[in-house]
């Protein structure tokens, strides 16, 4: 009877779910759905910013599709995730490992210290490693002709591969604590009686952790590739800093979120600046999509 | 394996681990080595230990920009976003934890997937809405969207969950509670540490955020602390030593707090991983 009570009661006081949800649904609709639905009518018209905004159909999309600043801002951007993110994430996988099996005096302390770069505003970092780098007397030229790794002084920012691998090097450097604190996580929601069982069984540690361990945080690997992905695409902070924010050397920096905000905010093709969001947002989902079914098919696989 | 592998291979990844250590850390000491030294010393030399020409390196940092204005507009934005993120996350995730109301799987599936949207795609459409609204040379942008944090509704609808009892709820009603006492009076105070883990990343995320201000403020008394330090370069050209300073006033204070609360930051991640 009370129970029966108690349920009506909670029915009665529904609505007010409605109530509390609704602030996240009403900022939502207007400060994210908003610009996403206005971007997306945008990328079909042209717009200085201040004239009158003309619809030119398709048009956008066919220059996009013959842009190759387009093609090559995609490839620049995938090449530098992927030159960040696998080395991301082999050390993570290490560093998990070591920090899982192995009793480490300041494991604590060490890992802290990994995850900091984390926390830095990345255009602060950008900067600092275009101060550390840039030109004949900066701080890298002088350790490294005074331990002799240089006869003289290197211009770092004339060489397209090395400031590509200095962008994956600085993602690199921000992000491998991240992962390693959330691989971690992941590694203690297994039951860690299943170690007990395989060291009884007599697999050495690495064994146990490549066979074992790995595949059962597949879900936290999972969700790590497909934020790690959403967020390299969108790359712009470090590349926009480090350099002059054109792409330079030879545009060979320049990521797809940079090409968007030139054409947008620099030139004021608002119109083609959307058609290029478009072109971008297509393309990291069918990346995110094609990681998610890599990585489950593998899944599938193994059992 | 022998002792004595056992132990060289100890070493091995001590050696390693101080490695990475090294690879974290020196970068940041050279900014505030750096900082303390004069722009004719640091292109001459490669330096070490701190310098004599912080005062100065400060007064020519200050005759260009005043980086602790930009420093105050960037603490405003982020502690206003901050509570929004905190107060109005606990207050959704409640709506979706302890009520059950038409749609609710689908409108929390929503919540979900919001969190997968990459934001920086939708800027231009951003821009409009805020020149739209009146809103360009206003933190508003910044600060409103607090209100909307997915990730923070997704972990305080865990710790809702568990830790308030439906009996508490119910009791507080029979006592003859509004719906928006029970929470305010109940339901926060009690989910409160959570918040202020959650809260930690939310201020570092709003503090490090960059291509929104950079959109949306033009007026340069306006700008916030990264907006800052990217014109930077422009602005001092050769002074190295006022720019090594800028970073270092921007990098410190987030020094310190991680310093502080290292162990919360740490621990929250791995509880939200959980999950």
């Amino acid at each position: 009877m009370r129970q029966r009570k108690g349920r009506r009661h909670t029915v009665s006081k529904s609505r007010y779910g409605y109530f509390f949800i609704a602030p996240f649904f009403i900022v939502f609709a207007i400060f994210s759905l908003y610009p996403i639905l206005y971007t997306i009518f945008l990328s079909f018209q042209s717009w200085d910013g201040l004239g009158p905004v003309n619809s030119v159909g398709v048009k956008n999309y066919e220059r996009l599709l013959k842009d190759e600043v387009f093609y090559q801002s995609l490839w620049n951007t995938f090449r530098m995730w992927m030159m960040n993110f696998i080395p991301q994430i082999l050390t993570a996988l290490v560093l998990s490992a070591v920090f899982t099996f192995h009793r480490i005096r300041g494991m604590r302390f060490f890992r802290a210290a990994f995850y900091l770069p984390n926390l830095i505003t990345a255009a602060s970092v950008g900067l600092l490693f275009n101060l550390l780098f840039d030109g004949d007397k900066s701080a890298m030229n002088h350790i490294l002709t005074k331990i002799g790794l240089l006869e003289e002084p290197f211009a770092f920012f004339n060489s397209m591969v090395f400031a590509s691998g200095l962008v994956s090097y600085i993602q690199w450097w921000m992000w491998f604590g991240y992962t390693t604190v959330i691989v971690m996580a992941g590694i203690t929601t297994v039951d860690s009686g299943i170690y007990d069982a395989a060291m009884v069984d007599g697999a050495t540690r690495t064994q146990t952790y490549v066979k074992i361990t790995l595949p059962m945080i597949r879900p936290t690997l999972i969700y790590l590739s497909i934020t790690s992905i959403i967020g390299g695409m969108q790359l712009f902070d470090v590349p926009a800093t480090l350099t002059n924010s054109l792409g330079d050397p030879r545009k060979s920096i320049l990521t797809t979120a940079m090409y968007l905000y030139n054409q947008g905010f620099r030139n004021h093709n608002y119109g083609y600046a959307s058609t290029v969001s478009a072109g971008l947002f297509v393309i990291i989902a069918i990346l995110s999509a094609l990681c998610m079914s890599a990585l489950q098919k593998k899944e599938r696989e193994g059992q | 394996m022998t002792k004595m592998s056992r132990r060289f291979f100890k070493g091995m990844i001590y050696a390693f681990l101080i490695f990475l250590l090294m690879l974290s850390v020196v970068p940041f000491y050279l900014v505030m080595i750096n900082a303390s030294h004069s722009s004719f010393d640091i292109v001459t030399k490669l330096n070490l230990w701190l310098g004599d020409a912080l005062a100065e390196n400060y007064r020519t940092m200050q005759t260009h920009v005043n980086i602790w204005r930009g420093f105050a507009n960037s603490l405003l934005i982020s502690a206003s976003y901050t509570l929004l993120t905190g107060y109005f996350g606990a207050f959704v995730a409640y709506g979706f934890a302890k009520f059950d109301f038409r749609g609710k799987k689908m409108l929390y599936g929503i919540v979900l997937a919001s969190m997968m949207i990459p934001s920086q795609v939708s800027i231009i459409g951003f821009y409009q809405l805020n020149l739209k609204l009146h809103l360009l040379n206003t933190y508003w942008p910044f600060i409103l969207p607090g209100i909307a944090s997915a990730s923070t509704v997704f972990f305080m609808r865990g710790i809702i969950t568990q830790s308030i009892p439906d009996s508490m709820i119910e009791a507080a009603r029979v006592e003859g509670c509004g719906e928006l006492r029970i929470f305010n009076r109940l339901v926060y105070p009690c989910v409160l540490p959570g918040i202020v883990t959650m809260c930690i990343f939310n201020f570092v995320a709003s503090w490090n955020s960059y291509i929104g201000p950079l959109i949306i403020v033009s007026d340069s008394r306006k700008y916030t602390m990264p907006v800052m330090i990217s014109m930077i370069k422009g602005l001092y050209l050769t002074n190295y030593g006022a720019m090594y300073l800028a970073i270092a006033i921007s990098v410190v204070p987030i020094i310190i707090v991680f310093c502080i609360l290292s162990k919360y930051i740490v621990n929250g991640m791995t509880a939200g991983a959980d999950k």
